[in-house]
């Protein structure tokens, strides 16, 4: 299949291929972010970014800016051409591009619950929420009451139902049992989106499955630092841990009995790609792991779009404020 | 000869116009309206000085800041003023141009004045509107609740008459029915609003899942769309009315109630106090209305006030930016009290330059007047052509190949009439030129008024090449004139035909053929031929030898464009090296074989020119035998060949050893670089001071001439041959109109039948305006712009110009619609 995936590619891509041939031109430079890193007023950057693709998502701002509104008009800009690839996506690539905001969906879903767990105005939740990742009955997560009818009023309809029904319990929503859902959630999409690349096959696959299992030990590591101290038994945090990865199934028994930061530390240095993230951190320094991450994902990212296939460069870099 | 070359006047549009680097040093106090006189002059484009500064480090940047902002207001007036419905007036005001300042104040104003006109009436709205749906509600939930209560009312009569009729079983039940009527009064609620029609369902869906079932659902559609209270738009939607029990369902509904956006109204269970309450409603509506409409015409006022200067402002903000940008492109000098800005201009413009210069400094009232200055130029200038109405197209089809370098020969002189001619000789038929020749002139006779206009693309690209559609449709009637085609129908113009049958029955027309017995047809094609036998192989022969003299005579025309730019370049090396060397191999082949068509035209002789050409290079040496056309054709043949054979290795080494040559004594004894000097020095212009420094790279040089003379004795051969695309074209358009005119419109006149005869016509119609004049005019002209830019302009057209893009007012409108 690889060899004769390009014979027919142009059929079913390449019409999208050419739209993100597009964006990529409209994409920032590095002389572009020089000049950003340049300016000394919003009003500057407003003006800078005129000259761009973000030019007339901006062009209407009255003139005090916020911060909050450029980088909303900038999402709504990436927004807008995702929403616009999707309604042309065919199958299989239109569910691929679905899976992406699964992603962001399952971020809305823990971030309304625990925002109406703190008795914030759903509104004001509502507008924090990723827009990739809205669905119909979104606003509707607020009257739950506990798991089981958070699934059964508002997730039965969306792509997370099967995701959410390993963790049905009838446990009452706090703020450790959303953060085991959120975990949990993730563990079952990130799984399904392997399958998924995997049955696809050829680039996608090879591209995806370093992508994802790279996301998946990311997630590994940050489960384990942040239950340590926690009342979360080795077995629950066993499972929270997804079945891909680089780590699985060795790395995460190592995890899995971790008490410290050193310890997680020791366990992640046997994996020679993690090496480099690690041995820029100092010992016992936790804090900066999540941006040396951050850092690895973006290169990753920047290499799959670098290839230039199918959905996998998809992924625009926003404006850094 | 070079005499006579050189004393001829210099054609227009031959060369692009001179051009000169100029500076300009103004003082700051006259600065701006000096350049907004450049700008309506239009004659001057200005060279970025700042380029490395990005766009907000610049001198000018809050002025281009204000005017943007000034710009966004001006885009939200006309949006405003299309919401109201308003059309801005066709004729603006015309008043003089008011200061900046003044206008950002007068914008300034306006914008506050709408923005608390719709604040204001955007409240009365919301409440009007909000009361517009309880109004909607009352209406339609009323109902459902009037019978509902009948149908309780019903049901508990027969219960009761029910449990009357038993009395054993009154005291067992009496209880539990005094029990369920309590729960009836106080327990069983009802919510009612108003909801999106879109969310209807899944907010019905949400409620059963919510309240596990124990719910009533009634809904009914508003009868007229409904505008929103927050988003104001219009939209449908739907009345519905939730019956549920407990408190908890209630808190539970009211959430989704408000997760869904839907609107919740009370309304009174009792009847006498609904009808009250819409009553209050209705009145109160009618208050808001008139209110919000005394509100609307005072904005619809003001909007159209500001609609009466629109265009002027839009306009104006547009060049007042235009200039700052400009500014901005200028350098301060060291005594920050002088622009100083460098441009390329036209010569003759120069004067017209320095005038508006002048006029500026007199009109702001500056003590120093602008210098204006010519300098010596490093980069090349750009290329400008003074072009008009009807050049202006020819110009923009060479154009689209490339831009001309400067000062070289310009094909589009001679695109204007070898374009539509060799699109003619493709298109030859003039019938369907009359039809394009109409198409052209209503397209000019309308030109004034198609100019203002907006156009779609389409429209638009045709109406540019108004002139090419002209020309082109001229020609393809001489062309048809010549092929006597007119829809495939011959004619008798010029008189009868000079061929008659044998006798006078006609019948061996078809097998023995006609006799010739008089003069030949005077202008072209003799009508006779037509549906003849020997039809095709007259006309293919006919029209190959066409294509091959028309293929070799431009040839030539590009190669001698090539010697005129050599000579205006002063490049006697490609003259003698690549000029000469390219004709004589291009005519010892191809011109020959033109000489060899002309010949056998002209005596009627039966020689095999494919066998004379192709034994010419097998063996030049035996003889011709029955195929020699005239005394001495062998020898001549052999010096040809020599001649052909000599010419490539001429146009091959020579030029690349003599420019090592001449390189290496420029650059005799100096062996080591210049220093450059790391200080800028003060004393030199900054222009000059870049120092143009060439390197020689001797193999580069010899591969570029390697691939430029194979590319040319390669392209001789398939030029020519690429020219046969004209006999070709020309076949297929006469083989298909003679397809559609005997094959649809006379078989289907040969039915005594009007309607097969109509269906045929239009069929006919239909092909002939789609295929034949759409289709055929497309393709033929693609071809016609190939033969241009490939086999034409390669022989002397490098096309690594760029365009003279100068400051103009009339330029930026142009872009902005």
């Amino acid at each position: 299949m690889y060899g004769f995936e390009a014979m027919t590619f142009n059929i079913h891509g390449g019409y999208l291929e050419a739209i993100v041939r597009g964006h990529r031109a409209g994409l920032l430079t590095a002389t572009d972010y020089n000049n950003l890193c340049q300016c000394e007023t919003l009003d500057d950057i407003k003006m800078h970014l005129s000259a761009t693709e973000y030019g007339p998502y901006l062009q209407n701002e009255p003139s005090p800016l916020h911060t909050t509104t450029i980088v909303e008009k900038c999402t709504l800009k990436l927004v807008d051409e995702y929403k616009h690839m999707l309604c042309q996506a065919t199958e299989p690539l239109s569910t691929f591009l679905e899976y992406i905001t699964y992603g962001h969906m399952i971020d809305n879903v823990v971030l309304i619950v625990t925002g109406t767990l703190h008795e914030r105005d759903v509104q004001e939740l509502l507008e924090k929420c990723h827009p990739l990742g809205m669905f119909d009955s979104i606003a509707t997560l607020a009257v739950a009451q506990n798991m089981r009818e958070l699934y059964r009023l508002v997730l039965v309809d969306t792509p997370l139902a099967p995701y959410f029904s390993e963790c049905i319990t009838s446990e009452d929503l706090d703020d450790m049992n959303i953060e085991i859902m959120r975990n949990t959630l993730y563990k079952a999409y990130l799984e399904d989106f392997y399958k998924f690349c995997q049955k696809l096959g050829g680039a996608t696959a090879e591209i995806m499955s370093d992508l994802l299992a790279f996301e998946a030990d990311r997630r590994a590591v940050n489960i384990t630092i942040n239950s340590i101290g926690t009342e979360l038994t080795r077995d629950d945090r066993r499972k929270l841990y997804s079945n891909f990865g680089l780590l699985y199934p060795y790395g995460h028994e190592e995890l899995a009995v971790c008490e410290d930061i050193d310890q997680v530390r020791g366990a992640m240095e046997k994996y020679p790609p993690y090496q480099s993230i690690f041995s820029k951190l100092s010992y016992g320094e936790s804090q900066m792991l999540d941006k040396a991450f951050y850092e690895e994902e973006v290169k990753r990212l920047c290499l799959a779009f670098e290839q230039q296939i199918k959905g996998a460069g998809d992924k625009e870099p926003d404006v850094d404020l | 000869m070079e005499k006579f070359i050189d004393n001829l006047s210099p054609m227009d549009l031959m060369r692009s116009e001179k051009m000169s680097l100029v500076q300009l040093i103004i003082p700051v106090e006259s600065a701006h309206r000096a350049v907004s006189y450049l700008g309506e002059l239009g004659l001057l484009q200005f060279r970025d000085l700042n380029a490395e500064k990005s766009p907000f480090q610049r001198t000018f940047v809050n002025q281009v800041k204000r005017c943007g902002e000034m710009s966004r207001k001006l885009r939200f007036f006309k949006d405003q003023i299309i919401k109201a419905g308003l059309l801005s007036s066709i004729h603006p005001v015309v008043e003089p141009d008011v200061e900046l300042e003044e206008l950002e104040m007068q914008l300034a104003e306006h914008e506050h004045e709408l923005i608390e006109m719709n604040s204001n009436s955007e409240k009365l709205r919301q409440t009007y509107n909000e009361l517009l749906e309880f109004k909607m509600v009352l209406l339609k939930a009323g109902s459902f609740l009037v019978s509902n209560n009948n149908q309780a009312v019903a049901k508990e009569r027969e219960l009761s008459e029910n449990v009357y009729s038993s009395d054993r079983y009154v005291e067992a039940s009496s209880l539990l029915e005094q029990q369920m009527r309590t729960a009836d009064q106080s327990g069983l609620r009802f919510i009612s609003g108003i909801i999106f029609q879109s969310k209807a369902l899944r907010f019905e869906r949400m409620l059963f899942r919510a309240t596990r079932g124990n719910m009533l659902f009634n809904q009914a559609p508003a009868d007229e769309e409904i505008m929103d209270p927050l988003s104001a738009e219009m939209v449908k939607k739907t009345v519905f009315v939730v019956f549920f029990s407990g408190e908890q369902a209630r808190t539970k509904i009211l959430k989704i109630c408000e997760a869904f956006g839907a609107n919740c109204y009370p309304v009174p269970e009792d009847f006498s106090k609904q009808r009250q309450i819409t009553r209050e409603i209705l009145s109160r509506l009618s208050e808001l209305e008139t209110t919000l409409d005394a509100g609307i015409r005072h904005q619809n006022k003001a909007l159209t006030s500001i609609g009466y200067h629109l265009t002027q402002w839009m306009s104006m903000i547009r060049r007042e930016k235009a200039v700052y940008d400009t500014l901005n492109m200028l350098n301060f000098d060291v005594t920050k009290k002088c622009l100083v800005g460098e441009g390329w201009c036209p010569v003759f413009a120069k004067a017209k330059v320095q005038e508006a210069l002048q006029r500026a400094t007199f009109d702001s009232n500056s003590q120093v007047g602008s210098i204006f200055h010519v300098m010596d130029a490093v980069e090349s200038p750009p290329t400008y052509f003074r072009t008009n109405h009807f050049t202006n197209a020819y110009q923009e089809i060479v154009d689209a190949y490339g831009i001309a370098r400067y000062q070289e020969a310009n094909p589009a002189v001679y695109t204007v009439v070898t374009f539509p001619f060799l699109f003619a000789v493709m298109f030859g038929d003039w019938g369907h030129g009359i039809c394009l020749l109409l198409g052209a002139v209503v397209l000019i006779a309308r030109e004034s008024r198609l100019s203002t206009q907006k156009l779609g693309s389409f429209m638009a690209m045709l109406f540019e090449g108004r002139y090419v559609l002209l020309l082109m449709s001229l020609f393809s009637i001489y062309c048809g004139l010549i092929y006597n085609e007119f829809f495939s129908v011959p004619f008798h113009i010029f008189g009868g035909s000079a061929y008659k049958c044998r006798d006078a029955t006609c019948s061996d027309a078809h097998s023995a053929g006609l006799i010739k017995f008089r003069d030949p047809y005077p202008f072209g094609v003799d009508p006779s031929w037509r549906g003849s036998r020997s039809e095709l192989p007259f006309l293919n022969s006919l029209k190959m030898k066409m294509s091959i003299l028309l293929g070799v005579a431009q040839m030539n025309l590009g190669i001698i464009l090539s010697y005129f730019n050599a000579r205006f370049f002063h490049s006697s090396l490609d003259t003698r090296y690549q000029f000469v060397p390219q004709l004589i191999f291009l005519n010892s082949l191809f011109g020959y074989l033109s000489l060899l068509i002309i010949i056998k035209w002209c005596t009627g002789s039966q020689a095999d020119l494919y066998h004379v050409m192709i034994y010419m290079f097998l063996s030049p040496t035996d003889d011709l035998g029955e195929n020699e056309l005239f005394w001495g054709q062998r020898p001549l043949q052999i010096v040809l060949l020599l001649l052909a054979l000599v010419a490539v290795p001429w146009m091959l080494f020579p030029k690349p050893f003599i420019l090592k040559k001449l390189h290496s004594e420029r650059f005799q004894g100096r062996n080591y670089g210049m220093l450059v000097s790391s200080e800028f020095d003060p004393d030199v212009e900054p222009d000059s001071a870049r120092q143009h420094h060439e390197e020689f790279n001797f193999s580069e040089v010899f591969v570029h001439q390697m691939i430029h003379s194979i590319e040319f004795v390669l392209g001789a051969v398939s030029n020519t041959a690429s020219y046969l695309r004209l006999w070709a074209l020309s076949l297929a358009h006469s083989e298909l109109s003679t397809v559609f005119y005997e094959k649809i419109l006379l078989l289907a006149w040969g039915y005594d039948n009007v309607v097969i005869r109509l269906i045929g016509l239009a069929v006919f119609a239909f092909a002939t305006a789609f295929i034949l004049l759409m289709m055929e005019t497309l393709s033929a002209f693609l071809h016609a712009l190939r033969l241009h830019w490939v086999e034409f302009q390669n022989k002397f057209y490098h096309g690594d110009g760029y365009k003279f893009k100068p400051f103009s007012f009339a330029l930026i409108a142009e872009d902005d619609d």
